[in-house]
């Protein structure tokens, strides 16, 4: 589909006009809470809303039925203004089972709005829940509206006709629940049924099926007089748009990246949550020329992905923390070999196996520090999910130029995370190509570690090259030959090269930007998944008479040139990170600057107003 | 984009366009790096060093579309003592850096030179799926049974009650038999040497570069200074004659002074050491390298609890599969083909998108 929808024909209806909703689908991980998600976002977004969605899956893939192990969810705010975040409290819940209500309810808003599947508030389920009581009956739920629809027979009724059997009928109760909510916010149906049509091609009775529960959902809104509202198209920038995840946009990054820097894709991975959507992504487009490798483990996928460096493709891996505690061996060779190679980290939570599914900012010294001896890499940052874009193809412009491991640092929440994003111009993408040595440098020789005056990038002479053959390893190598040695001074100088080469990329790099009012005393500094709450606590405290001004770190090795400068004009420096403080300590030690920290890991994101209330009480 | 002579990457991912080089007669020494070789003196590293480098004219392969990957011990110094390009890995990584580069690159030969403690304890997991995968690599283990590098601990292939400075006491661990260990592992070919064969080694080494996919060789190898004579069995002047049994695809399994033994497979399927003279050459065993099922090849690599027996050397199995740069290069093409080279423009916009004016 493209162009803009037009509302639906909704006569007779006096519709309560609203600037943003925070909309959150939950119910058991097998009632398609994720799809019913993605359908209301893709239609949101077709009409013309700002929106930012943060689905919520639980670590099993199906914890038993009815249980709160087993409750996924999938928040949307959307707007008809510029917004940051998927909000911090969702003013609708959806919930489609007791578990679902009891697990999300104190996120919701006060005199929110609960939609709930009344036919499921069975003995039986209560009691899966944990509840003692029905909380439908015991008034526990008087400060919210509550709107109780027996989704689950109502669904069964609609879709008798189409013949489906009985399981195949109540799991479309889904469908009917994103009718109601279609008619709550005016959203056109037409495109979900085609949608449905085009899914359930093979299975024409299943596709009625899911029809009929979503036009009866439509019905049922509209004949019980559901309250109505209307969210306007947001004004955003003129162009072609569409919504895209955060790992998607890595995974376009990347590929936008190959064939910016004319190199053929290379990419040898591990499955791991949440980073696998990366491998299934580029494995589909084999007509790039990208290789997909799926390795035996992650060292192998980051070997994999070094050998193929070096023999001139693009070598990527990607993988999330505990990956790259067994990748980091091989990036300290990536380091010694000085070969480009794009190693994608999207954080969760730690230690250990920790929250896999849940999103935490806590790699960023392992990132810089993970490696033994004096190795350090350059580490770029996404900050939202369409960020990822172009945070992957500024990770390679470095990662070739520069002849050097790159990391890119991403999180579960932005990976996971949707936002529309406005479709960029190819001739707005850089140049980031990069020649191979292909004479002599020497005399009639070659040495791999003679540098450019300028990057103190080495040269790359990939197999195939005649006259250019050479070796080279993890042992400490001779400055200009790249010979084995051993020499205490040339250990030195190379370990000084390397780490000259490094810091020298702050000359080649955007510097940091100040947002905020110019008389502004007090800066919050961020890098990150955290950008959207930042952005939204300081704009609030702006808009309500204070003086906040913010900057984001979209790198974090080397930092951007300017960046004390731009410290030392604040009296305050304060960072807010999801971890114990990492940021924090990196520009303390670098600056002796002091900096006050905000520090959360729940495993999810801060929430914009907690923030506003935190850096209140610092200013 | 400046390119190396000859050879052209080609921007859409499908690799080396054309064949780079004139093959001009190369000679041994063109195969000769000047580093200096430091094995400890009598090492058998050197004599398979010499053997790789006598053969690598013949295979009419220039130097610069041949790689040698290596990963740590005193074998993997290897790459460095090769005119070739070449990469001294990290401890056990060499089949996975290996298979990047033989993958992103098939117009390459890529050889791997690795150890017992290299391949089979650090880097088992990589040697096994490369063999799985069937990769177009040809894995060397020179298998001494011993750390050497580390000065003398004992290895995956160190035998039972081997008393080393990690095992004062003496090693209490069943040992991996490498060749069986690769079978096991789907491996295309399998092939067992000495580094003493002058003969016998250059051979297998021919037979290994000309084989598509993963061709695994052990190569017994002395260290003289951890593990001195542990092939003595096989190298004493004694021994050579008694102990080594040489497979001769298509021919009766044959050994001894006069090759008076022979190998034969008993009623119950297993393999028996008799005399020829007691069974007639009839009753033996005659080798198939090319069998498909590797279950008799897997008995000949059993035969010898160790190298302290009559064991099997040469090419235990010899068989043709899919190898795995094959099969995505073929995707590669076919989705070009089908699909229209990668368009960014459309990627981009793929999917619903809407327009704001
Ligand atoms: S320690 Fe043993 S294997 Fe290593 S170089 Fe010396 S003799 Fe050879």
């Amino acid at each position: 589909m493209s162009g803009q929808i037009a509302p639906p024909e909704q006569a007779g209806t006096d519709r309560q006009e609203v600037p943003h909703v925070v909309v959150r689908f939950a119910g058991d991980s097998g009632d398609g809470m994720q799809l019913t998600g993605d359908r209301f976002t893709s239609v949101s977004a077709a009409f013309g809303n700002d929106l930012s969605t943060m689905p919520d899956f639980p670590a099993e893939i199906r914890a038993p039925a009815g249980t709160l192990a087993g409750v996924s969810a999938f928040q949307i705010h959307f707007s008809d203004h510029d917004i940051l975040t998927p909000g911090d409290e969702p003013g609708v819940l959806v919930a489609m089972n007791p578990a679902a209500l009891k697990a999300n309810i104190k996120d919701v808003m006060r005199g929110g709005m609960l939609i709930l599947n009344s036919d499921s508030f069975d003995e039986r389920n209560l009691d899966k829940a944990g509840y003692a009581a029905d909380p439908l009956g015991d008034g526990s739920l008087d400060d919210y509206q509550l709107c109780k629809i027996p989704m689950t027979s109502m669904t069964m009724d609609a879709v008798k006709p189409t013949g489906v059997g009985k399981k195949e009928a109540e799991r479309s109760k889904n469908m009917f629940a994103l009718g109601v909510l279609s008619w709550m916010y005016s959203r056109p149906v037409e495109p979900t049924i085609e949608y449905l049509e085009k899914k359930f091609a093979t299975k024409p009775a299943l596709a009625a099926a899911n029809v009929a529960a979503l036009k009866a959902g439509h019905a049922f809104g509209e004949t019980a007089e559901l309250s109505a509202f209307e969210v306007k198209p947001a004004s955003l920038a003129p162009g072609v748009y569409r919504r895209i995840t955060g790992n998607q946009a890595l995974a376009f990054g990347l590929i936008a990246a190959s064939v910016q820097a004319q190199l053929p894709l290379f990419l040898g991975s591990y499955p791991i949550t949440p980073a696998s959507d990366i491998l299934h992504e580029l494995s589909r487009y084999k007509n790039f020329g990208v290789r997909t490798l799926q390795a035996e483990d992650e060292i192998a996928a980051i070997g994999m992905a070094l050998g193929a460096a070096f023999s001139g493709h693009l070598g990527v891996t990607t993988s999330s923390g505990p990956g790259l505690d067994l990748k980091a061996e091989t990036l300290g060779l990536a380091v010694s070999l000085e070969l480009p190679l794009i190693v994608v980290n999207i954080q969760r939570g730690g230690p250990s196996t920790g929250l896999p599914t849940k999103t935490e900012q806590a790699d960023l010294l392992h990132a810089m520090y993970g490696r033994h001896g004096e190795a350090p890499l350059p580490i770029v940052s996404s900050y939202s999910p369409s960020s990822c874009f172009w945070a992957a193809i500024e990770a390679a412009r470095i990662a070739v130029k520069y002849m050097t491991p790159v990391i890119l640092l991403s999180d579960g929440f932005i990976a996971n995370g949707a936002e529309p994003w406005l479709i960029p111009k190819l001739a707005d993408l850089p140049d980031i190509s990069t020649s191979f040595a292909s004479q002599p440098n020497a005399g009639e020789d070659y040495w791999p570690y003679l540098r450019d005056d300028d990057t103190l990038a080495r040269p790359w002479a990939i197999p195939g090259t005649p006259g250019l053959e050479h070796r080279i390893g993890g042992l400490e190598k001779a400055d200009v030959t790249g010979n084995i040695s051993y020499d205490p001074e040339n250990h030195q100088l190379m370990t000084e090269l390397r780490a000259a080469k490094i810091k020298g990329i702050e000359e080649d790099i955007a510097p940091l930007e100040v947002e905020g009012p110019d008389d502004a005393r007090v800066l919050v500094l961020g890098w990150g998944g955290t950008y959207g709450q930042i952005g939204e606590a300081c704009g609030r405290l702006n808009a309500g008479g204070h003086r906040v001004a913010r900057a984001h770190l979209r790198h974090l090795n080397p930092l951007p040139k300017n960046t004390e400068g731009v410290l030392r004009r604040f009296n305050k420096i304060v960072v807010p990170e999801l971890n114990m403080g990492q940021l924090s300590r990196l520009i303390q030690a670098e600056f002796l600057i002091e900096v006050i920290s905000i520090n959360q890991v729940k495993g999810l994101p801060f929430r914009a107003a907690e923030l506003e209330e935190r850096l209140k009480e610092l200013i | 984009m400046t390119q190396g002579n000859g050879s052209a990457l080609d921007t859409k991912g499908r690799g080396i366009t054309e064949a780079s080089g004139g093959v001009a007669t190369l000679e041994r020494a063109d195969f000769v790096s000047d580093q200096e070789v430091r094995w400890c003196p009598g090492c058998g590293d050197y004599a398979i060093l010499a053997a790789v480098q006598s053969i690598m004219p013949e295979l009419g392969i220039p130097r610069e579309k041949i790689v040698f990957v290596s990963g740590i011990g005193c074998s993997s110094r290897f790459p460095y003592y090769m005119d070739t390009y070449g990469v001294h890995g990290i401890h056990g990584r060499a089949p996975a850096i290996a298979t990047g580069i033989a993958t992103a690159r098939p117009d390459l030969q890529v050889w791997v030179v690795t150890g017992d403690g290299d391949g089979l304890s650090i880097g088992g997991n990589h040697f096994i799926h490369a063999l799985r995968r069937n990769v177009n690599l040809k894995i060397l283990l020179f298998n001494n049974q011993i750390y050497g590098l580390t000065k003398g601990q004992y290895s995956p292939t160190s035998e039972q009650g081997k008393v080393t400075k990690s095992t004062p006491f003496g090693s209490v661990e069943q040992p991996f038999n490498p060749v069986s260990l690769a079978l096991g592992a789907e491996a295309t070919f399998v092939a067992r040497t000495l580094d003493v064969e002058r003969k016998h080694l250059p051979e297998v080494l021919r037979s290994a570069a000309a084989h598509r996919g993963s061709a695994f060789i052990e190569i017994y190898q002395n260290c003289n200074i951890f593990n001195d004579g542990a092939f003595l069995a096989l190298t004493s002047k004694d021994g050579r004659s008694k102990n080594r049994i040489y497979l001769e695809h298509g021919a009766p399994v044959r050994f001894g002074d006069n090759n008076a033994k022979g190998v034969r497979m008993d009623r119950s399927g297993r393999l028996e050491i008799v005399d020829v003279a007691d069974v007639g050459v009839e009753g033996l065993l005659v080798h198939d390298a090319t069998r498909e099922d590797p279950s008799l090849a897997f008995a000949l690599a059993r035969l010898a609890a160790g190298p302290t027996m009559p064991t099997p050397l040469g090419v235990f199995r010899q068989v043709k599969r899919p190898v795995y740069g094959d099969g995505m290069e073929q995707q590669l093409r076919s989705a070009a083909a089908e699909q229209g080279p990668g368009d960014l423009g459309a990627l981009l916009s793929s999917g619903d998108t809407w327009t704001v004016t």
